[in-house]
C-alpha cells in the first residue's frame, strides 16, 4: 500500500492540511442549520413539560390554532407512524403520551408564519397536569429494578486478596456537552408525501431510520442531508426536533424551520451520565494490583438513549489503564424522571477514568510510592489482557511511553506575578499571590475505539475520478472535528492528485458512515475513503496497463499512458467500498470476551494553583502525551487534544448541571459555566506514533481521549495542592474548604 | 418603527418591532447570518459586532438604540479583495473547528487589534474573554494572533 504522497501532491496525509470549509466559516458565510431558510416558510415551536414527571390531565389546543398565523398545532395523536422513537431502544414517545417522565418533555408543536408568533401560540395551548412523585435517586430507582441495563463482571478468583487495600467513594456532575450551534432543522415537503431534511446530527443514517418510522412512510420518501453543524461532542447523537419539523412540514406542506434557544437545547439533548461508584483496590506490598471491585451506578434519566452502550464503557474501563487479573464490577444505568443521559466525549469511560485514578493515587499514597511508578508498575501493553473483559490487547497500546513523555514536559515557573488575572479568583480580586499553594497530579486514561460488544459497525464511501479531479462522497457527518481534511488527505495520498473535494451525500445516495462518536470516523470512514481510493486507483491503474496513477494521467515507466480526459472518456469512474473493522462480540455472563475493536491512550498532567482558604482554583498548566497511531494531521490533532482537555477541565472545576427534583436550575451560559479564555491554562502536547493494527496507515482515533484523563489530573493536582482527599467533580470551593 | 444603521458601510432602513434585538434585525431582516445567535444573554460573543466603534454583544442591544449608528459585522470584514488578517491567521493556526464562534472572535480579534495593535498574551486572553469557543480550547485563537501582534513589533 502507497504510505507516502507523490512529490509534488500538496497535503496528503501527515500535512497539516487546512480545512477547505474554514473560509466560509471565518467569512460568516458557512450556512450552519440555524441560518437555512426559504421564502414561504413556517416557523416551528415546542411546548415542554413544567414537571418532571406528571399526568396530562388535559391538553386543549385550540386556542393555539386560533392565534392570527398559525397552521398547524400537533400532538402525539398526529405521529403517523410509530409513536415512540429512540436509537436503540424504541422507548420515547415522539411527543407527550399523557405522562411526561423529565422536565422539559416535548407536549405539542406549533407552526406558524414567524417565531415569535409559533412561541406565543405554543404558550396559548390549554394543558393540565397531576404532578407525580420524580424518581430522583438512581440507587432507589436500581433497588426498584428501573433500569435500562445491569452488568457483571467477574474475572480472576473472587477469594484474592491484597495486603494493601484503599477504598473510595466517588461522584461525577451531570455535564453537558454546550455545543454553541443550537439545536436546528429545516423540512422542504417534496409534494408527495415526503420530505427532505436538512438536519444537524452525528449520524443521518440513524435518525433517518427512527423518522421515518414514526412518519410511517417508504424509507426513501425521506432524505436526510446534513446541515451545517456547530459542534457536537455526543449531543447530537439522538434525535430532538428531527421528527418535530417533518411531521409540522407534512402537516402543512411547507418549509418548516425550527431552532432552540439556549435554555432549550439544555433540555433538548441528553447529557453526560451523573455517577456514583464505589471502589476497592488491592495491591500487594510492590504495587502489583492483585484485585479490583466496584460498584457503578450511572442515572439514565427518563429514556434509554445510549445508556446501555455506555454503561458498557464504564464498566469495562472500570480499572483503567491496569493489569489487574481479578476483577468483580457490579454496574447498572438506572432510570428516574431526571434529564435523559446519553453521549458526551469519553461516553462512560470518563465517569470511570476519575474513580480509578483518584484510587490510583490513594493506593501509590498507602504504598508510599511514587504515583507515576505504580502507574507504570501496572500499565496495560499489547498481549496483556483488558483487566475487565480479559480481551487481550492487539495493536500498539503505548501506555508506558505516554506517561514518560508526559512527565518530561517542563514544568512552569512557579508563581511570581500578582496580576490578578493569574491568580485564582481572577480579576475578583479576592486572592493575594501570597495565599496561592501550588499542586501537580497526574492521570492516564484508557478508551475503546469505534463500536464494540458485536455491533455491525460498518462505514460507506465512494470516490469518483472526474476530468477535473476526485470527489470523495460520504455520510460522515463534519462536525467540526477536521473529518474533511483526513477523507481529503488519505484520497490525495492514494491517487496522487491535490484536486480533491469531499461531497456530503443524503441518506438516498450513499450508505451509512455509522456515527461521528466513538473516536470512529478517522479510522471508520478514513478506512473506507482508503480502501475506495486505492480500488479506483487500481482499476485506472489496469484498464490503462500503466504502473503509476498521477494527476494528469497514469503512466508506465514514467511514460504517460491515458491523460484524465481519457480515463474519463465515457464518463467519471467510480468505486464504492463498506469498510469494517475487526469483528467484535458481545460479553458473556461474567462480561468476558472480546468486546471491543481497539484501543487509545493518553496521560495528563495538571499544575494548580488554589487559594485553601476561598476554595479557589486556577488551572496553570494542562499538558499532555497522547497515543495517535499515526498522525494524519498534526494541527487538527493539538485542536482536539486542547479542545478536549477544556472540557475535561470543565468538568474538573466549574460544569455542573443543577437538577433539583428533575428540574435543571441553570438551563443558561449564565449559569452553567464554560471555561473561558482567561480560565484556559497553557497547553504542551506531545504525540506517540506507534501504528495500530487496523486504521489506515496505522492511525487511530484521538477524539474522546482528551476529554477523559484530563478531569482527574486536574483533581489530583487539587489534591496534591491542599492534602484534601477530593472525591466528587466538578470541585467545588466547598470540597477544597472542607465544607 | 423605523430605524436607520449603517451596517458595513451600506445605509439599510429597517421597520423593527418594539423589542427586536440588534441580532434579529442583522439576521433576519437585513440577511446577515454571519453573526450567529448561541445564548441570547450577552455570554458567548458569538454574536459579536462594532456598533458606534465599540464590540457590543448584538442580542443585547435594541435594535432601536442602534438607530443612527455604524454597525460592523462579520460579513464586513473581508471582501473580494481578500481576507482580514484575523482571519487569516486564523485559518492557518488551525483556529477554526466548528466554526460558530468564528465569526463573533473575527469581529472582537479585529476591533482589539484595531484599538491596540500590540496586546499582550493576557491582554488578548482579556479581551476575548467574553468569547466563548467549545471546540478548540482557546489554543490555536491564541496562536493566531499572536502571529499578528509578532508582525507589527
Amino acid at each position: 500500500m502507497t504510505t507516502r504522497t507523490a512529490p509534488g501532491v500538496l497535503g496528503g496525509i501527515g500535512a497539516s492540511v487546512r480545512r477547505p470549509d474554514g473560509e466560509p466559516k471565518a467569512t460568516g458565510n458557512f450556512a450552519f442549520a440555524s441560518d437555512l431558510s426559504s421564502e414561504n416558510m413556517l416557523w416551528g415551536a415546542t411546548l415542554r413539560s413544567p414537571h418532571a414527571h406528571a399526568k396530562l390531565t388535559k391538553l386543549d389546543t385550540a386556542p393555539a390554532l386560533e392565534v392570527a398565523g398559525v397552521r398547524a398545532v400537533l400532538t402525539q395523536d398526529d405521529v403517523p407512524g410509530n409513536p415512540l422513537f429512540g436509537q436503540e431502544e424504541q422507548d420515547q414517545p415522539v411527543l407527550c403520551d399523557g405522562t411526561a417522565r423529565y422536565w422539559g418533555e416535548p407536549v405539542a408543536v406549533v407552526a406558524a408564519e414567524d417565531e415569535e408568533t409559533a412561541r406565543r401560540a405554543a404558550a396559548a395551548i390549554i394543558v393540565e397536569w397531576e404532578p407525580l412523585p420524580p424518581a430522583g435517586d438512581p440507587d432507589k430507582a436500581a433497588d426498584e429494578g428501573l433500569i435500562f441495563r445491569e452488568m457483571k463482571i467477574r474475572r480472576g478468583n473472587d477469594s484474592v486478596a491484597g495486603s494493601v487495600v484503599v477504598e473510595g467513594f466517588y461522584e461525577t456532575a451531570t455535564q453537558d456537552q454546550a455545543p454553541l450551534g443550537p439545536e436546528a432543522g429545516f423540512a422542504i415537503p417534496d409534494g408527495k408525501g415526503g420530505l427532505d431534511l436538512y438536519i444537524t446530527s452525528q449520524w443521518i443514517h440513524v435518525d433517518h431510520r427512527q423518522i421515518v418510522a414514526c412518519l410511517g412512510v417508504e424509507p426513501n420518501q425521506v432524505r436526510c442531508h446534513p446541515a451545517g453543524i456547530g459542534g457536537a461532542f455526543g449531543s447530537r447523537e439522538d434525535i430532538s426536533l428531527h421528527i418535530h419539523i417533518a411531521m409540522l412540514s407534512l402537516a402543512t406542506d411547507r418549509p418548516v424551520k425550527m431552532v432552540y434557544d439556549r435554555s432549550e437545547s439544555f433540555v433538548g439533548h441528553v447529557k453526560r451520565h451523573p455517577s456514583r461508584m464505589w471502589y476497592r483496590h488491592e495491591a500487594d506490598e510492590s504495587g502489583t494490583l492483585v484485585k479490583v471491585t466496584a460498584r457503578l451506578v450511572f442515572d439514565g434519566g427518563a429514556y434509554a438513549h445510549t445508556s446501555r452502550a455506555v454503561l458498557a464503557n464504564a464498566a469495562f474501563f472500570t480499572v483503567g489503564a491496569y493489569r489487574c487479573d481479578n476483577v468483580v464490577v457490579d454496574a447498572v444505568a438506572a432510570k428516574t424522571n431526571n434529564p435523559p443521559c446519553g453521549a458526551m466525549r469519553g461516553f462512560g469511560a470518563v465517569q470511570t477514568c476519575f474513580g480509578s485514578e483518584m484510587q490510583m493515587d490513594r493506593l501509590a499514597e498507602a504504598l508510599d510510592m511514587d504515583p507515576l511508578d505504580l502507574r507504570r508498575r501496572n500499565a496495560l501493553a499489547p498481549g496483556d489482557p483488558v483487566a475487565t473483559s480479559g480481551q487481550i490487547i492487539e495493536g500498539s497500546l503505548p501506555t508506558v511511553a505516554v506517561i514518560d513523555a508526559v512527565e518530561a514536559i517542563p514544568l512552569p515557573d512557579p508563581l511570581e506575578d500578582d496580576d490578578p488575572r493569574l491568580l485564582p479568583g481572577g480579576t475578583g480580586l479576592t486572592t493575594p499571590a501570597s495565599s496561592v499553594v501550588r499542586g501537580v497530579g497526574y492521570a492516564v486514561g484508557v478508551k475503546n475505539l469505534a463500536f464494540s460488544e458485536g455491533f455491525d459497525d460498518f462505514a460507506e464511501a465512494r470516490v469518483v475520478m472526474t476530468t477535473a479531479g476526485v470527489e470523495v462522497h460520504t455520510a460522515a457527518m463534519e462536525v467540526g472535528q477536521g473529518l474533511v481534511t483526513v477523507c481529503q488527505q488519505i484520497a490525495r495520498t492514494v491517487l496522487g492528485t491535490d484536486r480533491v473535494a469531499v461531497v456530503w451525500d443524503d441518506t438516498s445516495k450513499i450508505g451509512s458512515a455509522g456515527s461521528t462518536s466513538a473516536s470512529r470516523q478517522t479510522q471508520m470512514t478514513g478506512g473506507a475513503v482508503l480502501a475506495a481510493s486505492v480500488g479506483l486507483r487500481d482499476r485506472i491503474i489496469a484498464d490503462h496497463d500503466g504502473d503509476d496513477l498521477r494527476d494528469d494521467g497514469v503512466y508506465r515507466n514514467g511514460e504517460l499512458m491515458a491523460t484524465l480526459d481519457k480515463i474519463c472518456e465515457a464518463g467519471p469512474i467510480e468505486h464504492h467500498e463498506r469498510f469494517r473493522h475487526p469483528e467484535t462480540f458481545a460479553p458473556d455472563e461474567n462480561g468476558q470476551g472480546d468486546v471491543h475493536a481497539g484501543f487509545v491512550v493518553a496521560a495528563h498532567r495538571a499544575v494548580v494553583d488554589v487559594d485553601p482558604e476561598l476554595g479557589l482554583v486556577r488551572v496553570v498548566q494542562l499538558d499532555t502525551a497522547q497515543d495517535v497511531g499515526k498522525a494524519l494531521n498534526p494541527q487538527a490533532i493539538t485542536g482536539q487534544l486542547e479542545g478536549g482537555i477544556m472540557q475535561g477541565m470543565g468538568l474538573a472545576v466549574m460544569e455542573q448541571l443543577v437538577v433539583d427534583k428533575g428540574v435543571i436550575r441553570n438551563p443558561t451560559f449564565t449559569d452553567y459555566l464554560i471555561p473561558t479564555f482567561l480560565d484556559a491554562p497553557a497547553v504542551e502536547t506531545r504525540i506517540i506514533e506507534e501504528g495500530d493494527h487496523w486504521g489506515p496507515f496505522g492511525a487511530k482515533g484521538i477524539g474522546e481521549s482528551p476529554t477523559i484523563s484530563s478531569t482527574p489530573a486536574i483533581v489530583s493536582a487539587i489534591r496534591a495542592a491542599t492534602g484534601r482527599d477530593l472525591t466528587r467533580v466538578p470541585v467545588l470551593p466547598e470540597d477544597i474548604i472542607g465544607m | 418603527m423605523n430605524v436607520t444603521i449603517t451596517v458595513n458601510g451600506e445605509e439599510r432602513v429597517v421597520d423593527v418591532a418594539g423589542p427586536e434585538s440588534l441580532l434579529s434585525v442583522l439576521r433576519n431582516d437585513l440577511d446577515l447570518p454571519g453573526t450567529k445567535d448561541a445564548c441570547e444573554q450577552g455570554e458567548c460573543g458569538s454574536c459579536t459586532v462594532v456598533m458606534a466603534g465599540e464590540t457590543v454583544c448584538s442580542c443585547l442591544v435594541m435594535a432601536a438604540d442602534a438607530d443612527g449608528t455604524a454597525v460592523v459585522t462579520v460579513e464586513g470584514l473581508s471582501d473580494d479583495e481578500g481576507l482580514h488578517p484575523v482571519q487569516r491567521a486564523m485559518l492557518a493556526e488551525g483556529a477554526v473547528q466548528c466554526g460558530f464562534c468564528t465569526p463573533g472572535f473575527v469581529v472582537a480579534g479585529s476591533h482589539l487589534l484595531d484599538t491596540d495593535p500590540h496586546p499582550t498574551e493576557l491582554e488578548i486572553r482579556e479581551a476575548l474573554s467574553g468569547n466563548i469557543c467549545r471546540c478548540t480550547g482557546y489554543g490555536a485563537i491564541l496562536r493566531a494572533f499572536e502571529t499578528l501582534t509578532g508582525e507589527g513589533t
